[in-house]
């Protein structure tokens, strides 16, 4: 019983890297840049929602839609400003670009909201949604760790079909594809990448409501370490692949939690490189990513 | 138009660079120069001195700024208040950023030393003390730092280095101590965070003088500063341990965490922390009914009901209108400390910064200091210091000082 306790707490956590590794992965395979300032576009995004939702009192889900609203905007106008003018710039000009944002944020949220962590109140237990009690009582599954999981698996479902059946979503496959050869088809690949980052930021507000209802203390180095994570997860499920983040941040969770329970408590991420580690060796794509062959 | 801006940048910086050059001279002649203008400025205007130049290192932003601001403003507080008092300036101020970072720490270091800095109160921090508490030893600086309580900042200090807060395995052995008598609980658990040497080195003190003291620890369980997001399978492992006390000496963020995760499983034992749990009534939306029952090893609450407590309260309220935590008032203490020193003559400002710290050394080793963190309060020649332990306990969200059996 008690594993499957501890198994539960690690999907629930593994649902919230997968949301996070989601937005990574999306704008790795469009726009070939890693977005380090992603976990603290979830740090602010959590923001909004505790002054919406536990200052303000308005209704949860009106708070995560305009978090989700104010980390759209957030996510395109960083798109704009810092990485759309080193489109062309090599790879490691973005890459420590990404890296200046990302203090950025963190250093003009300690400005606005003092560096003093907050108590983040659960939005679901907000909407009134209670735990639920399995066999007479022995297994308690809280209603942060069900809804984290539903939501992640909704979103993900509705992303593959996005992806896969509209204009847009075509779009975004041609571009991750062949940038090039995608722009003289007539795709514009400038509001493809910021629609991409549109979606990645909107996914962030609600990994960051989902991730503080669950592990209540907000600070703006929040997103931080769960943005590494999620990286990780998104490079162990193959970066680029949207099915292999869900698996990625999933098992990364798991791994972490049962580990944290049954071997050693200070060891547990160290299980967890290894295992990536592991997997990078014999599968150097991850374990859903693509295998390119280069034609010389 | 590109040739244009980067001229202008280059100019920009040929400019700047010509501004760090002549900041960097004149500051390096007011230090040549500082004892003659000092015994100048005496001779002229009599009753009046040149202000002592105290300096400052601590976190004010990273991670860690909470605590540096605290220390920050509670040294100036009391700086201002003695300056205001006097009627002309006794002390001058300057502090550093450190980031909580050895190698920044070490550079702020440097430069306040350059700036004619006499007396460092800081840092903040263990890691970067212990780094600036062996400078201090070489330069022959004194040094009293308000919060770095590990035991490797005053062994590093070589005798230089001082410390106003308790240290961590004097902590760790009174806080096992007072359960053990008080019979607080049969079985305890622990959790610590594994990459902090203020909580492991509570922890391994706490566990030797439990053992000594018959107190049976059933589980132990720790977490690391890179880990600490989700705490609620440490909390099940005491729980499925069956402890009925559950030692904390970790900071206030993973308490808070630590408390909502019990609540979430309808676990209650009782709580039992150290220092680092002051401040856990402020986290802003914390509910503060879950740390109900609460108890905490601290030797300041802002609570407390003396006067020297309430004034310093008071004033610390008025100042940035927020409730001063104990970082505030070891700093506060820390200086007037220093000035207890100046008012029995010890020190007087004209004395070089290697004289002034032999002078303090001796004071501090044989002198009483009460301030906002305990009354009568003694310095060994190591540099710990020596404090009654104040148990509080948490009740409708304010401290009630709990009667000790000790």
């Amino acid at each position: 019983m008690q594993f499957l306790s501890y198994l539960i707490s690690g999907i629930s956590l593994g649902s919230v890297y997968a949301l996070i590794a989601l937005g990574y992965t999306m704008v790795y395979g469009i726009a070939k840049m890693l977005n380090f300032a992603h976990g603290d576009i979830i740090m602010i995004g959590s923001y909004v929602i505790f002054f919406a939702f536990g200052g303000f009192g308005w209704n949860p889900i009106l708070s995560v839609v305009v978090s989700m609203v104010v980390c759209t905007i957030l996510g395109t106008v960083i798109e704009r400003v810092a990485y759309r003018p080193l489109r062309e710039a090599p790879s490691l000009a973005v890459l420590i670009t990404a890296i200046g944002v990302s203090y950025l944020l963190q250093q003009v949220a300690q400005l606005m909201w003092s560096p003093d962590p907050k108590s983040f109140q659960s939005i679901v237990a907000g909407a009134g949604l209670k735990p639920l009690e399995l066999f007479g009582g022995k297994l308690t599954i809280s209603a942060e760790a069900i809804v984290t999981i539903i939501a992640c698996v909704v979103i993900m479902v509705a992303l593959t079909a996005f992806v896969n059946h509209t204009v847009p979503g075509h779009a975004m496959l041609a571009v991750s594809e062949d940038r090039g050869a995608a722009q003289l088809m007539g795709v514009n690949v400038n509001a493809t990448i910021a629609l991409t980052f549109a979606i990645g930021s909107a996914l962030a507000a609600v990994a960051g409501a989902l991730l503080c209802s669950s592990y209540p203390t907000l600070s703006p180095t929040t997103g931080a370490m769960p943005g590494i994570k999620a990286f990780v997860a998104a490079v162990f499920g193959g970066i680029g692949s949207i099915p292999g983040a869900f698996l990625g941040g999933v098992l990364l969770g798991v791994i972490e939690n049962l580990s944290k329970a049954y071997i050693s408590t200070q060891l547990s991420d160290a299980i967890v490189f290894l295992v990536l580690i592991v997997v990078l060796v014999v599968k150097p794509t991850g374990l859903l990513g693509k295998k390119i062959n280069v034609k010389v | 138009m590109k040739k244009l801006i980067s001229a202008a940048l280059a100019s920009a910086m040929v400019l700047s660079l010509a501004a760090c050059g002549s900041t960097g001279d004149s500051s390096s002649a007011a230090s040549g120069t500082g004892d003659s203008t000092a015994a100048t400025a005496e001779a002229s205007a009599a009753g009046e001195t040149t202000p002592i130049k105290l300096g400052g290192i601590g976190p004010v932003t990273g991670a860690n700024a909470q605590y540096g601001t605290a220390v920050k403003n509670g040294e100036q507080l009391a700086v201002d208040e003695i300056n205001a008092a006097a009627g002309y300036t006794v002390f001058e101020l300057s502090f550093e950023d450190d980031e909580s970072d050895s190698e920044k720490a070490v550079n702020a270091f440097n430069k306040l030393l350059d700036d004619g800095m006499q007396v460092l109160l800081g840092p903040v921090t263990s890691d970067p003390s212990i780094s600036v508490a062996a400078e201090c030893a070489s330069e022959n600086i004194f040094m009293l730092t308000p919060s770095a309580s590990s035991q490797d900042v005053v062994d590093s200090g070589a005798g230089n280095a001082f410390q106003m807060c308790f240290t961590d395995p004097n902590q760790g052995k009174t806080a096992a101590d007072y359960i053990a008598a008080n019979s607080l609980g049969t079985a305890i658990g622990i959790i610590y965070d594994s990459s902090d040497a203020y909580s492991t080195g509570i922890y391994t003190a706490f566990q030797a003088e439990a053992e000594a003291k018959g107190l049976e620890i059933v589980q132990t369980s720790s977490f690391t500063a890179d880990n600490n997001t989700d705490l609620s399978t440490q909390v099940s492992q005491c729980q499925q341990a069956g402890a009925d006390l559950v030692f904390l000496p970790i900071y206030y963020q993973q308490a808070s965490q630590v408390l909502i995760a019990a609540n979430n499983i309808g676990y209650e034992p009782a709580f039992f922390g150290c220092d680092g749990m002051d401040g856990i009534l402020s986290i802003d939306g914390f509910d503060t009914s879950l740390a109900n029952d609460l108890m905490l090893l601290c030797p300041f609450s802002a609570y407390g009901e003396d006067e020297t407590t309430k004034t310093f309260v008071a004033a610390y309220q008025a100042a940035y209108t927020e409730t001063p935590n104990q970082f505030a008032a070891d700093a506060y203490d820390c200086v007037y400390a220093v000035y207890q020193c100046l008012q029995d003559g010890v020190i007087t400002p004209d004395m070089s910064a290697e004289d002034m710290c032999d002078a303090l050394k001796t004071a501090f080793t044989s002198m009483t200091f009460s301030g906002t963190t305990g009354e009568n309060q003694t310095w060994a020649a190591d540099g710990t210091i020596t404090k009654d332990p104040k148990v509080y306990q948490v009740q409708d969200g304010a401290y009630v000082l709990m009667s000790s059996k000790q």
